[in-house]
């Protein structure tokens, strides 16, 4: 143990050191070519060392991915666009997908409108009281998935009937006399879907009422003020005048979410494991790598899933764009 | 606090209120009683599963299976059903076979390097983004913003393959080293936005006063960039802390594991051990609430500046 933490000492010195050094000896090189040279190596002298980590463990690794969504389970040869049409013909897979589209769908819109409205809401409390509110709503921002997960046995949990119930939702069941219920394996309406997602929702809330509370509070009073005057109610003010100039951090918030639930693994992997239907693209890819040990198959996965974050990345690359003219 | 980020733009704002997560606006105070009541209500039930697992993390192993944990309401003081016991058990050596002690210190171990190398790097690059012209600039920094929204498994792969190669797999450097480059994108766009909404003149003049890039950079530019720093280091420590995929691949479940990893493995157990459960879960958990709730306002800074991590 105390080994371990001498090495990790040493990561974060000679990390820093390290990188304090390379980056002092680069800049000294540069200046010792001087003149026009040196002007035109300095920039890739500081920003060298950032540009080389990206790539090598993104840029690399993706290019490398595509290739081997080409290849056998071991990536030796290649199999041409065999592991596409295994995927995409496999029924399994086909609802894999479904339920990670059942995600997308209601995720990013549930964590807008609880978020909008808790905003909306706490907005009108005297400001001690908005601010524990919100935190309390924000905490669980900070919560990892797996804990997340393990927090909600409290709620979720399941014991045999005849036995103790220690989840809330089954002791509830119990008093008005009715059978506990093994949540995670109600299939029908992708119920135990919906379950997890809700642990998922819990979590990011918090995020999209800090982010639209902002937006609210930073739409200027006298429009508000001005639809008052028209004789608008409080519910035409909020979709009439006040959704629409917040319209633009509603996208960023639901496209943030939206990126997190597509690559969802960790709350499936943790309370199902997949099993009873709910599994999802993120968890198959780590069973295709880890269990079934079919590098071709994850792979394919992968591309599938950079095919399907690409309108996402359009978006994001023109709000930059947009984002940076205004500046 | 005196400068702030409007939402979206990640630039230093005139409004310098707009971060506070509870300014007074015009409606404060003309909440309804309906609205109270609500409100109180869905905190209530937003803090009920945190309570529960708290609850159960102090309550002996009969207790937490022969009653569910709301039934403290009944008898709260009746000593028989509380302990420390599973803190104790679970902080070291136990049945269950995972002590939580040893991965809660390989957590820090992973943690705090991941967090802390990237920013330097990143400081340097975001500054050569930001004051520097040369060619090939903009169109690499679209790459950058267009990698925030790429989901880290297109790397894990062949990067699986590499590590096993290099002999690098279940060691700390290859955790680090993958927490680098999967942070850096988000790292060079937090502190270029920032960076880019700092005054020209004060670098104008630095140059006038002949001060090479190198000496703008530490004496000035790190120094007013501090709120983004912070920015960064909380969100790279709670992403990094928190977790499960990274840490699974490449750390696996041997001597190196960390918390999450751990806690999921606790999670099948159904005999002896079970009444860790919610223990380790706490233990798990407490770290990043406790940086969270101290460093919110940098936190909050961090995601009203648009930032995104895939």
């Amino acid at each position: 143990m105390a080994l371990k933490i001498l090495n990790a000492l040493i990561a974060i010195i000679g990390g820093i050191g390290g990188a304090m050094i390379i980056f002092y000896i680069l800049n000294k090189l540069v200046e010792s070519v001087g003149g026009k040279w040196e002007d035109r190596l300095k920039p890739w002298a500081f920003a060298g060392p950032a540009i080389l980590a990206i790539g090598v463990y993104l840029i690399y690794p993706a290019v490398v991915t595509i290739q081997y969504s080409f290849a056998n389970e071991t990536s030796t040869a290649y199999v041409g666009f065999k592991n596409y049409t295994d995927i995409l013909t496999d029924s399994n897979f086909l609802q894999v997908l479904f339920n990670n589209l059942l995600w997308i769908i209601i995720v990013p819109a549930m964590c807008v409108i609880l978020g909008l409205g808790v905003a909306t809401l706490a907005d009108r409390l005297k400001p001690r009281g908005e601010k524990l509110s919100k935190t309390i709503i924000f905490l669980p921002m900070a919560i990892s998935m797996v804990g997340a997960a393990t927090i909600w046995r409290a709620i979720y949990e399941y014991q045999p009937v005849g036995t103790p119930q220690t989840g809330l939702l089954n002791a509830m069941r119990e008093w008005f006399g009715r059978d506990p219920v093994f949540w995670y394996g109600v299939e029908k309406l992708h119920f135990n879907s919906i379950l997890l997602m809700i642990i998922f929702i819990w979590t990011q809330v918090g995020y999209s009422m800090v982010l639209l509370s902002a937006a609210i509070k930073a739409v200027p009073e006298d429009t508000v003020e001005a639809g008052r005057i028209d004789g608008a109610g409080e519910k035409r003010i909020f979709f009439s005048i006040i959704l629409p100039q917040v319209w633009g951090t509603v996208l960023t918030v639901f496209i943030t979410v939206l990126i997190g639930v597509m690559k969802i693994f960790d709350i499936v992997y943790v309370t199902t494991n997949g099993g009873f239907n709910t599994d999802v693209i993120g968890r198959r890819f780590y069973n295709e790598l880890f269990t079934n040990g079919n590098a071709g198959y994850a792979s394919a996965i992968v591309v599938l899933l950079m095919i399907a974050i690409i309108p996402v990345l359009v978006y994001q690359v023109r709000h930059f764009r947009a984002e940076e003219a205004n500046r | 606090m005196t400068t702030a980020i409007q939402p979206g733009t990640g630039t230093p704002a005139e409004d310098p209120q707009i971060l506070k997560i509870s300014k007074e606006g015009e409606n404060a105070g003309k909440a309804s009683w309906a609205v109270k009541i609500g409100l109180s209500v869905l905190c209530f039930l937003w803090l009920m599963p945190v309570l529960g697992l708290l609850i159960n993390s102090f309550r002996t192993r009969d207790a937490q299976f022969s009653s569910g944990w709301w039934s403290i309401i009944k008898n709260p003081f009746d000593s028989t059903v509380w302990t420390l016991n599973n803190y104790t058990q679970v902080l070291g050596d136990n049945a269950s076979g995972t002590n939580m002690g040893k991965a809660f210190i390989n957590s820090f171990i992973v943690t705090v390097p991941a967090t802390v190398i990237p920013i330097l790097i990143a400081a340097f690059a975001a500054y050569a983004f930001t004051f520097m012209e040369w060619r090939g600039r903009d169109i690499m920094f679209i790459i950058i913003v267009a990698l925030l929204v790429v989901p880290n498994q297109v790397a894990l792969v062949p990067l699986l393959k590499l590590y096993g190669t290099l002999g690098m797999n279940n060691t700390f450097a290859a955790v680090w080293l993958a927490h680098i480059g999967f942070g850096m994108p988000l790292a060079v766009y937090i502190l270029r936005n920032y960076m880019a909404g700092l005054p020209k003149a004060v670098i104008e003049s630095a140059k006038i006063d002949g001060a090479s890039h190198f000496t703008t950079f530490w004496k000035l530019i790190i120094p007013m960039s501090t709120p983004a720093l912070a920015s960064f280091a909380i969100f790279q420590f709670l992403w990094v802390w928190n977790d499960l995929l990274v840490a699974l691949i490449f750390l696996g479940r041997g001597d190196n594991t960390i918390l999450t990893v751990a806690l999921q493995g606790l999670q099948g157990q159904t005999g002896q051990g079970r009444e860790l459960i919610p223990a380790a879960g706490f233990v798990t958990i407490i770290v990043p609430i406790l940086v969270f709730l101290s460093l919110q306002r940098f936190f909050i800074r961090g995601m009203t500046s648009g930032a995104v991590k895939g």
